[in-house]
């Protein structure tokens, strides 16, 4: 018997919730010590949202050196809990039914993005989840490993140079950090909408929802 | 207490625990000293760097301390001192009469920019040697740049890439550089390569919260990259 939403995949999404708000919003403060791209004298005149002043309310920590100790403080309850959250999916074979399958799940991603389009008429049938929130979700866990690993290089460019080179170097991190910030964003903002949308599946995420027999 | 009262107290508790406009103490400060342990692991584990692209030296950026640009006094002399068997007080030309290592170097700033240059110095190791410097944690960096000053636990100092630098992208140090001599190397962010050097100090103690100009104000002291 397994609930939609066992407690280790609460517990860790929730832990989630502000741990990622406080990560993105003192990252924004560290960012704006020096909101260019590139390095000195050869910018990256091609990553959008340069010189950005990021408003007050979206950063965390106050100053450079606040916001650097919030974010490394963080971080290793960040990874942490994503370890855990991954051994879980891992040992529960919850990954069966969460992750993005693509021989599984292409067709019927882009069968659930033609309803969502008022293209097609009828909801193509899904288990725990259709095809689009797999991808979702699996895009999702994918950015943050990626932000995990662009995070690592520039915090250490020399030690961790081999993982460096292959993100285009400390300059390159740091365009992969930021933009995979702005990805997370809009999975969050997407995720968001659709939770108000289906509001009465929300409770499942605290509650975890009725038990199912065991498929 | 009721429950309000302990909430609150929780509150007030969580924010002076996590408070980031004191960043060396509470639970901020715990977590400083254990990414510090962390480092000093990944250090074991570095090799050497080579840089790529030299920067335009127009574009690298110039920081100092004090309200003008400093300028050597005369009769310069940098002070080896500390816990050595031979302290000296060298010259520029005596410095550069020791072995010159030259080094490309990407500088990581700890606002974010890099910038690749040329330096040209001698290994501070080199010069421990040669000053018989005794075994101590610590390695202490002073400046004649408005008290500016920093510290370098003493197994990145000894790196062969830490230079006691005199030259930059082939040419003699320029005062916006930190001449005569500044500290270089590529271990570490901009803020703990000391510029407009006058003393280097083998220590066997530094406070790790405050020791160096940025250090205690709250920058974190290890930086290493």
């Amino acid at each position: 018997m397994k609930r939609p939403q066992p407690l280790i995949i609460r517990l860790t999404h929730w832990i989630n919730v502000p741990t990622l708000a406080v990560m993105a919003m003192s990252g924004l403060q560290i960012l704006r010590a020096y909101p260019y791209f590139g390095p000195q004298g050869a910018m990256y005149d091609w990553v959008p949202l340069q010189g950005w002043d990021s408003p007050d309310y979206l950063r965390a920590g106050g100053w450079l050196a606040g916001a650097r100790h919030l974010h490394f403080a963080l971080a290793w309850l960040l990874v942490v809990n994503a370890l855990v959250y991954l051994v879980y999916l891992i040992v529960s074979r919850e990954y069966r039914r969460r992750l993005f399958w693509p021989p599984r799940d292409t067709a019927p991603a882009f069968r659930q993005a033609l309803y969502y389009l008022r293209i097609r008429k009828t909801e193509p049938p899904k288990d725990l989840y259709n095809g689009l929130q797999r991808s979702a979700y699996t895009a999702a866990i994918a950015l943050g490993i990626l932000e995990v690993l662009s995070g690592l290089v520039m915090w250490k460019p020399v030690q961790l140079h081999r993982l460096g080179y292959l993100m285009g170097g400390y300059d390159g991190a740091r365009v992969i950090h930021f933009l995979g910030l702005i990805a997370l964003a809009g999975f969050v903002a997407t995720h968001l909408i659709m939770v108000a949308i289906h509001w009465r599946q929300f409770p499942e995420m605290i509650t975890g929802g009725k038990k199912e027999k065991a498929s | 207490m009721n429950r309000r009262d302990a909430l609150r107290a929780l509150g007030a508790l969580g924010l002076t625990a996590c408070d980031s406009g004191r960043p060396k103490s509470g639970v901020l400060g715990i977590m400083e000293r254990w990414n510090r342990g962390a480092q000093r692991v990944l250090f074991g584990t570095s090799g050497e760097l080579v840089g790529g692209e030299l920067s335009p030296e127009t574009m690298f950026p110039v920081y100092y301390a004090s309200p003008h640009l400093p300028i050597a006094p005369p009769g310069w002399r940098l002070k080896i001192g500390g816990n050595v068997e031979r302290p000296a007080e060298l010259t520029l030309d005596q410095l550069m009469q020791l072995s010159r290592t030259d080094l490309r170097i990407e500088h990581h700033c700890v606002e974010g920019w890099s910038a690749t240059a040329d330096w040209h110095g001698v290994q501070l190791a080199e010069v421990a040697r040669m000053v018989g410097a005794r075994p101590g944690d610590y390695v202490e960096f002073r400046s004649f740049d408005d008290g500016y000053w920093s510290s370098w636990d003493r197994d990145s100092a000894l790196h062969p890439q830490t230079l006691l630098a005199y030259g930059m992208n082939g040419h003699p140090l320029a005062p916006e550089h930190g001449a005569p001599v500044r500290l270089y190397g590529g271990l570490k962010l901009g803020y703990k390569q000391v510029k407009y050097l006058t003393e280097v100090n083998f220590v066997d103690h530094i406070d790790e919260a405050t020791g160096g100009y940025w250090e205690a104000q709250g920058y974190e002291w290890y930086a290493g990259t």
